[in-house]
């Protein structure tokens, strides 16, 4: 092969079909938006039953948890999320989803190191930076407050 | 006397000859376009075991027990299995094989491993170390999804150039001598690395290696795509195949029977596979079906079968390196 130039090969490889970035938006948008309606009438629901606001919370992430795992169970969620892309991804559907398919997948690696170790796998990073960044916002917190609530 | 022409094109004077070959695919692959060429379809992807890597195993197995039926040999007859997959260690050839109980020599070419276990098992065969042996890969898109990407419940999105690994196995038995299709040459291919890092781009990243082995064959042997009635590869996809007749073209080369396995096995538009089928199973099921079937129909005379790999691992692309390709060529006749 005497003419081939790396460069020239990757620009024209960069032009190739990208993924279609505006009905992906539409998608997300509408089943995000879905998603999140269906919080605010889990957490308007709860309210009226009588639940103080930040127990209501935690009602409607719950069960926005067990939904999304249910239909992972079910094999159903990576279908919605096909078209959803970050519409199922961002809200914590999306994290239940990323701890429940691992769970799923491993299990014949066995309780410890399959299911309990591989679990984490994707949702991991999550966690870890989530709880590290949390950190970090105290710290600023009480720094600037000097830790007045 | 060397056996090669030109730089490096191997030439196989004892012409070994497939006097048998069998096809065991999935149940996508069995719904494209392909479907009336397969051999075995096993439905739901467990083929009754309780691990992917398990079925996969059982898939190269089934593959080289009804290649060798159908050669009309039995298992004691065959001197050496050339083979592997893309698991690491190659843990389906090899548990495939611990039943089997034949000489094995396992290989890793990522999807070209089908022409690689071709060109080592002529090579066995013309250099008289054996009267019969077995070439033989395999791929399961569930064990590779979950060793190479996501979980299956996941739920991402694949972009377009992303291909779908073909669940399935082909194996084929070489023989010293036979009535053909004969493997008459093969040029062993380079590593070739275009600098390209998208590990959803595996057809990309693997044309550049199809040209290069390509061009050196047909510089070596002193012909032109138009001397053969069809040019095979791996499994490029739509994507990486529009890609190799651009870089074909770049050298003045002009390929119109240029065909490609990923991109033959699959409809994309109703089979949502993206670009195309891809894994060691995709090559190895296409050419033990629909390519050698028709050159026993006598529909092709004379064809390159060129497997393309992706040497890609999930470690060296965490690290930053780009994805090394390999394809590797074998000319088949009658």
């Amino acid at each position: 092969m005497q003419h081939f130039s790396k460069k020239e090969y990757q620009k024209q490889v960069s032009k190739q079909e990208k993924s279609p970035w505006i009905k992906n938006l539409i998608w997300a948008y509408c089943v995000g938006g879905a998603i999140c309606v269906l919080g605010q009438g889990i957490l308007t629901y709860a309210k009226q039953m009588g639940l103080p606001k930040e127990d209501a919370g935690c009602v409607t992430s719950i069960t926005l948890i067990f939904l999304s795992g249910l239909l992972t169970g079910l094999g159903v969620l990576d279908k919605i999320a096909k078209h959803a892309g970050a519409g199922t991804i961002v809200p914590i559907t999306g994290f239940a989803n990323a701890i429940v398919s691992p769970a799923m997948e491993f299990k014949n690696e066995g309780f410890i190191l399959g299911v309990g170790a591989k679990m984490f796998v994707i949702a991991g990073p999550v966690i870890v930076y989530g709880i590290c960044s949390s950190v970090i916002g105290g710290l600023i917190y009480y720094l600037i407050t000097g830790g007045r609530l | 006397m060397t056996k090669t022409i030109g730089k490096r094109t191997l030439i196989f004077p004892s012409r070994p000859s497939v006097n048998g070959f069998y096809s065991v695919v999935g149940e996508k692959e069995a719904q494209g376009p392909l479907k009336d060429w397969f051999d075995l379809t096993i439905g739901e992807g467990h083929f009754g075991e309780d691990s992917w890597e398990k079925a996969e195993s059982k898939l190269i197995e089934t593959a080289t027990m009804g290649a060798i039926e159908q050669s009309k040999l039995s298992l004691t007859d065959i001197n050496c299995f050339f083979g592997g997959d893309l698991l690491n260690q190659c843990i389906s050839a090899n548990y495939a094989l611990r039943s089997l109980q034949i000489p094995f020599l396992g290989l890793y070419g990522a999807c070209s491993t089908m022409a690689e276990s071709l060109i080592a098992g002529s090579v066995f065969l013309d250099g008289e170390f054996g009267k019969n042996v077995i070439c033989s890969t395999s791929s399961h898109f569930c064990s590779a999804e979950r060793q190479f990407r996501f979980p299956l419940e996941y739920g991402g999105q694949r972009p377009p150039t992303a291909q779908w690994t073909v669940t399935g196995s082909g194996a084929c038995v070489l023989s010293k001598t036979g009535e053909g299709p004969y493997i008459t040459h093969a040029t062993i291919g380079k590593v070739i690395d275009a600098g390209i890092t998208d590990l959803n781009n595996m057809g990309a990243a693997m044309a550049p290696a199809a040209c290069h082995t390509l061009c050196a064959f047909l510089e070596d042997t002193n012909t032109t795509p138009q001397d053969y009635d069809k040019i095979f590869t791996g499994d490029l996809g739509s994507i990486g195949k529009d890609l190799l007749r651009q870089l074909l073209s770049d050298n003045a080369i002009t390929a119109e029977n240029l065909e490609d396995c990923g991109d033959l096995i699959f409809d994309s538009e109703t089979q949502d596979t993206h670009a195309g089928g891809s894994g060691c199973g995709c090559s190895a099921s296409v050419l033990n079906s629909y390519i050698l079937k028709q050159m026993k129909q006598k529909k092709l005379k004379k064809i390159l079968f060129m497997a393309t790999g992706a040497l890609m691992s999930p470690t060296s692309s965490l690290q930053g390196e780009s994805i090394p390709a390999i394809a590797h060529l074998v000319q088949i006749e009658i």
